[in-house]
């Protein structure tokens, strides 16, 4: 048997001489920093989400009709006729949310150790630009459902556009294809989400994977391994190989994230209305307006800002401001150090605001503060006012720390401690 | 010797940190989807979807007093037959007053445009219902009735203020008045409290129960696969943490030589 898998084996490198020089390039040959901490999961288990998004979904594409007479009966029947329909369908629904999860650890981990920084700022660029078609693929895969959230929620997004100056309201209607989103927005938005997007974005990984084995991996406390090597071998002393070290590493963190999403679909599939809202169970109708349009959680934080903001037009611009701002990050943070473990105080407080302001933000998009405010203050609180004041006051927060980061490099403000020779811990 | 106590302390202390990982994220998820729950001033419907007694029970509810005018039109006989353990024939003698066969959808024997003279608008298909609203909504909605001579119909509701359906369950549970507050300049006049005026076929907990059976038939209705997910999962999550733990006892013997 042995024998005969050499000789699959022979019979390809003799036809394809590179195929084998790649594998070691990109696992057995390509050396990871040894100390690699929790916050090293996250990529691996984005491309573990990923693959499974796109198996889940190949699975649904059989079953699912695109169509606003269709959308909504053909989920269901996913939901109930369909032979494990319903498992897949959470499995969908749940790794959606888990995408984001991942990706916004993994995103903060770049942050915290600065590994956006030279020489990986094409890895960040690339990140980015994965974060932000995910968002399209996720806000389209939303409206799939066709239920009542589905619709508003993409009358809301869609109207977005139609705050461009003199080309707006054309631009709504051509992306629509109608002047409500309607049975031609979801056949447009159903080949978006299940082909153009997905090629894009995997597309995007490999070239975010490539750009990152051509400089190698940052680390926890931001040394570049590659900067002592073994005189003999030209190891990095620091690296180990990719294969097998942190497969098999990483396969104990994919057992431990598979068990909190085994426990979500299984249990509580709706995540208390986080990972499927309840008024998504009720077909669209642009008749009845939901109490509370809000899209799901992963993009309440910017839906927040759009929120507080009284002008449309410039709601939107700060909206799109927000979410290009973090592509700025390399060169808006002059400062020569990377880990957070020997960066200035201030950074480390920075971030510590960063992250709490960004999860505030959210509360208000998802519309907690509502509930909230009337609690705090009493009933004849002015709602209104407290919200928009708070989220004011957070929006500045968020975009204060990109221009704090730039301050507090480039004019030398941060005391940084001496980074060490080579890597402290080793997992 | 030393050295394998050493090891073995480090695997101790680094499967516990494991654990404590799992541990916190199990009571973030617990933390999340409890707060999600909690209803505004709403009582719990406590069901068991899991008791198919007692989804038969709601099933037979269902059909005397509510299919007349709501669809559930997701479902089948046939569906309903398989999941609450009944024969065909048994489902179609007690539950199917139109004639209907096994295959077919369960809908409403009222037509709709009847329905909309009727009652201003056409009764809501309630396959979702639970989904979209609630169990514990429903639960409520279904006790919350009460006289108004102020309404159409005749009755109002405190969960769902002003709908246009009649109390079906009136001669099980009684009829039931609000006592309302004062209108004081300001301030509308509310309901505080309801009361059983006269008593009907059951008593209170008794109509609880109903409520509660009737609860759990749509909270099934709505997701038919809640009967079989649990049950899956428990096996899944056992055969992952089997998986994880072989994964981890892997890693450290592979990471033995990492120094």
């Amino acid at each position: 048997m042995a024998n005969f898998f050499a000789n699959i084996a022979g019979w390809v490198n003799e036809r394809a001489p590179g195929m084998m020089p790649m594998y070691r390039k990109h696992m057995t040959e390509y050396y990871a920093p040894k100390n690699f901490n929790f916050w090293y999961y996250f990529g691996s288990l984005a491309l573990v989400v990923l693959v499974s998004q796109i198996l889940t979904g190949i699975f649904l594409t059989m079953f699912y009709k695109p169509g606003a007479a269709t959308a909504f009966d053909s989920v269901e029947y996913i939901m109930r006729d369909v032979e494990w329909g319903w498992l897949i369908r959470y499995m969908h629904s749940t790794g959606a949310s888990m995408f984001f999860i991942v990706v916004f650890l993994h995103m903060f981990r770049g942050l915290i150790y600065g590994s956006y920084k030279k020489p990986r700022e094409l890895v960040w660029l690339l990140g980015m630009l994965i974060f932000l078609v995910l968002m399209a693929e996720a806000f389209m895969g939303y409206v799939l459902p066709w239920g009542n959230m589905s619709f508003w929620g993409a009358k809301v997004i869609i109207s977005l556009f139609g705050a461009i100056p003199w080309i707006g309201d054309t631009l709504v209607q051509w992306i629509m294809g109608d002047y409500n989103p309607a049975d031609a927005t979801l056949n447009r938005f159903f080949a978006l989400h299940v082909v153009a997007l997905p090629l894009v974005l995997l597309l995007l990984v490999v070239l975010h994977i490539a750009a990152l084995h051509e400089v190698g991996s940052n680390n926890p406390d931001g040394v570049e391994i590659k900067k002592k090597k073994d005189p003999v071998t030209h190891i990095p002393l620091d690296g180990i190989a990719f294969h097998p070290y942190y497969t098999v590493k990483d396969l104990v963190g994919v057992g431990f994230f598979l068990i909190i999403c085994a426990f979500i679909i299984f249990f509580q599939p709706t995540l208390g209305g986080w990972f499927l809202e309840y008024d998504n169970f009720i077909p669209a109708n642009e008749l009845v307006t939901p109490a509370e349009i809000k899209p799901v959680w992963y993009f309440t934080p910017y839906y927040a800002i759009l929120r507080v903001i009284p002008s449309k037009g410039l709601g939107v611009l700060m909206l799109l401001l927000a979410v290009l701002a973090p592509f700025l990050i390399p060169w808006l943070d002059r400062g020569a150090v990377k880990s957070i473990r020997y960066r200035g105080r201030g950074f480390k407080i920075a971030i510590g605001i960063f992250v709490v302001a960004f999860f505030f933000l959210g509360t208000i998009g998802a519309g907690k503060t509502t509930e909230w405010i009337p609690e705090l203050f009493g009933a004849n609180a002015d709602l209104t006012f407290i919200e928009n004041a708070f989220g004011r006051t957070l929006t500045a927060i968020y975009f204060g720390f990109f221009i704090f980061l730039w301050v507090y490099t480039h004019f030398g403000y941060e005391k940084t401690k001496p980074v060490p020779e080579r890597v402290t811990t080793h997992a | 010797m030393l050295e394998s106590t050493s090891i073995q302390s480090t695997l101790r202390t680094r499967f516990v940190k494991f654990l404590w990982v799992g541990v916190l994220a199990a009571a973030g998820l617990f933390s999340a989807t409890t707060r999600a729950e909690e209803g505004g001033g709403m009582q719990q419907s406590m069901t068991n979807v899991g008791d198919v007694v007692s989804l038969q029970r709601g099933a037979r509810l269902y059909f005397n007093y509510c299919s007349g005018c709501h669809s559930i039109k997701y479902m089948s006989y046939a569906r309903l037959a398989e999941d609450l353990r009944l024969t065909p024939e048994d489902v179609l003698a007690s539950f199917a007053f139109t004639g209907a066969k096994i295959g077919d959808q369960i809908v409403a024997n009222m037509p709709a445009d009847h329905a909309q003279t009727w009652f201003g608008k056409a009764p809501p298909d309630l396959s979702l219902e639970a989904r979209a609203k609630s169990p514990d909504w429903i639960y409520n909605y279904l006790k919350s009735f009460y006289v108004d001579a102020t309404t159409t119909t005749g009755w109002n509701n405190t969960v769902f203020p002003n709908a246009s359906m009649p109390n079906p369950l009136w001669e099980l549970q009684g009829v039931q008045i609000a006592h309302r507050s004062e209108a004081k300049a300001g301030s509308e006049s509310r309901v505080e409290k309801l009361e059983i005026l006269s008593k009907g076929k059951l008593d209170a907990a008794g109509f609880d129960e109903t409520a509660r059976d009737i609860t759990a038939f749509l909270q099934y209705v709505g997701e038919p696969a809640v009967l079989k997910r649990y049950g899956v999962g428990v096996w899944v999550i056992l055969f992952l943490v089997a998986f994880t733990f072989l994964a981890f006892l892997l890693k450290h013997e592979y990471w033995r030589d990492v120094h």
